[in-house]
């Protein structure tokens, strides 16, 4: 199993490791809930550096990069980041991922369990003067998140940090280290962090501590998987893998937003297109109204006919109800209808809600 | 962890512990640790109900998963703690006092001698 920059860290805090995507990760420290409360009322510390990172240069860097995306690259400027999709040619969804623009080159940021297929498919769709260059393995990111990560981590650099806008990034130095410091993350906090470093051990070290120092009059606390999968499902923000994979277009997982079809040509436009007329299934929020929750796989019913199936389901530490998401036939997706979920050997009652949650 | 002398053991990661004519049952402080923060206990088995030993009498809910409650024994089942549905906390904090599941009468002695002791059950789960 591959191991973090952080791994004898979060030994050291008491992490629960689990492998997740082959990596030693930890799912939670302290507790889910106490890790979640925390990133909602002051901040969390996440290690993420096992999502993969590529960076992509050369001259026709912007074409490859606008052709195999499913959002408008010529939007962005040096310094803006981007939610994007790749898609295939069916409108399949190859992974959601983020788009850096830094300037003489783009970084792009992809999910940790999709690193080895996702540089295949971009090998095989490359064409021009592109070179690709993945650097996830010398590349350490921890989501510092919530109210008072600005605080915190303003400790640590003298760039302004709250200049920097939501979805923006700077390059600087920051606890003595070389960063992109990038105003992003995956929990819905508006005030969040994203620091992507060398993986020199040390290095990764002495920057989690500084962090930690920092962060101590604000109970900073480290934060994990668990949490990480709660923050982000109370914001409806989608999951590769369990909410969308190579079988769901953009169009239906609710990523229209990021689908900008009168861009020009890019990979799964045509399919994307016709998605958008018939609309078949949806992925859209729910609220359970029982104690039960509803988890991944488990099928939607309108009385005895089969509409849908749950792709996240959770409790809601802020809300203290079961919230998921599900793709759900038209004609049955309707912020209010209500719906049952078979769990286990019951059906629940659920309504269908709009998202986020909170 | 926390592995008591005074409760039986199952694989299942659930204490049984003796009290005069009935057993209290709940889950063992590795089984809590493992599930993580306890959000719903939902126990289907109807109060006064009989059960055999291993059959599935309801569910824990945890933020993250889900697990099977079994019963250590047969016989019927006597009571369920209300208690943890206002504070399911309880289990992951208490799980051998205020986190006990539910309360059974056995009807067979010999299956009670037979679960494991903390010994083995420290063997079980490699502590």
């Amino acid at each position: 199993m591959k191991k973090t920059a952080f791994n004898n860290i979060h030994k050291k805090f008491g992490a629960k490791l689990v492998d997740f995507a082959g990596y030693e990760m930890p799912v939670q420290y302290e507790g889910i809930i106490a890790e979640h409360k925390a990133v909602r009322e002051s901040v969390g510390v996440f290690d993420v550096s096992h999502m993969g990172e590529v960076e992509v240069r050369g001259k026709d860097a912007f074409d490859f990069v606008q052709r195999i995306t499913t959002n408008d690259v010529s939007k962005l400027e040096t310094g803006d980041v981007q939610y994007s999709a790749m898609c295939l040619k069916d409108g399949g969804i190859v992974d959601d991922l983020l788009v850096y623009n830094c300037g003489d080159h783009y970084m792009l940021v992809i999910n940790a369990s999709n690193i080895d297929k996702d540089i295949k498919w971009m090998q095989e769709n490359l064409s021009g003067d592109v070179t690709l260059k993945n650097i996830s393995d010398e590349t350490s990111l921890l989501a510092v998140q919530g109210k008072n990560s600005l605080a915190t981590l303003q400790k640590l650099t003298d760039i302004n940090l709250s200049e920097i806008e939501y979805y923006k990034f700077v390059t600087g130095n920051i606890a003595g280290q070389d960063a992109i410091i990038s105003h992003t993350g995956y929990t819905g906090e508006k005030v969040c962090f994203e620091l992507y470093t060398s993986s020199d051990i040390k290095k990764s070290e002495d920057l989690w501590n500084a962090i930690f120092e920092a962060g101590k009059e604000f109970g900073i606390k480290p934060a994990g998987l668990g949490a990480r999968d709660t923050l982000r499902l109370e914001h409806a923000f989608r999951l590769y893998g369990n909410d969308m994979d190579e079988t769901n277009n953009t169009i239906e997982a609710g990523l229209g937003w990021i689908t900008k079809a009168d861009k020009g040509d890019f990979n799964g436009k045509d399919a994307v297109i016709k998605a958008k007329e018939t609309q078949e299934k949806k992925l859209v929020g729910f609220i359970v109204e029982d104690r039960s929750v509803a988890r991944h796989g488990q099928e939607v019913f309108s009385g005895d006919k089969k509409i849908g199936v749950v792709t996240s389901g959770s409790m809601s530490p802020m809300l203290n109800k079961n919230i998921g998401l599900a793709y759900i036939d038209k004609g049955f997706n309707k912020t209010g209808t209500p719906v049952e979920i078979a769990v286990r050997d019951k059906k629940i009652k659920a309504t269908i809600t709009k998202t986020p949650f909170i | 962890m926390n592995i008591p002398e005074s409760v039986k053991y199952t694989k299942e990661h659930e204490w049984v512990k003796s009290e005069g004519n009935l057993c209290i049952v709940g889950v063992t402080d590795y089984a809590q640790g493992e599930l993580g923060d306890i959000i719903y206990l939902d126990i289907t088995s109807d109060i006064g109900s009989e059960v055999k030993q291993g059959d599935t009498v309801g569910s824990i809910e945890a933020v993250k998963t889900v697990s099977e409650v079994f019963s250590p024994v047969s016989g019927k089942i006597l009571e369920i703690n209300a208690g943890i549905n206002e504070n399911p906390s309880i289990v992951n904090s208490e799980p051998y006092e205020g986190g006990w599941i539910f309360k059974i009468e056995p009807s067979n002695q010999d299956e009670i001698s037979n679960l494991l002791d903390s010994a083995d059950y420290k063997k079980l789960i490699g502590v």
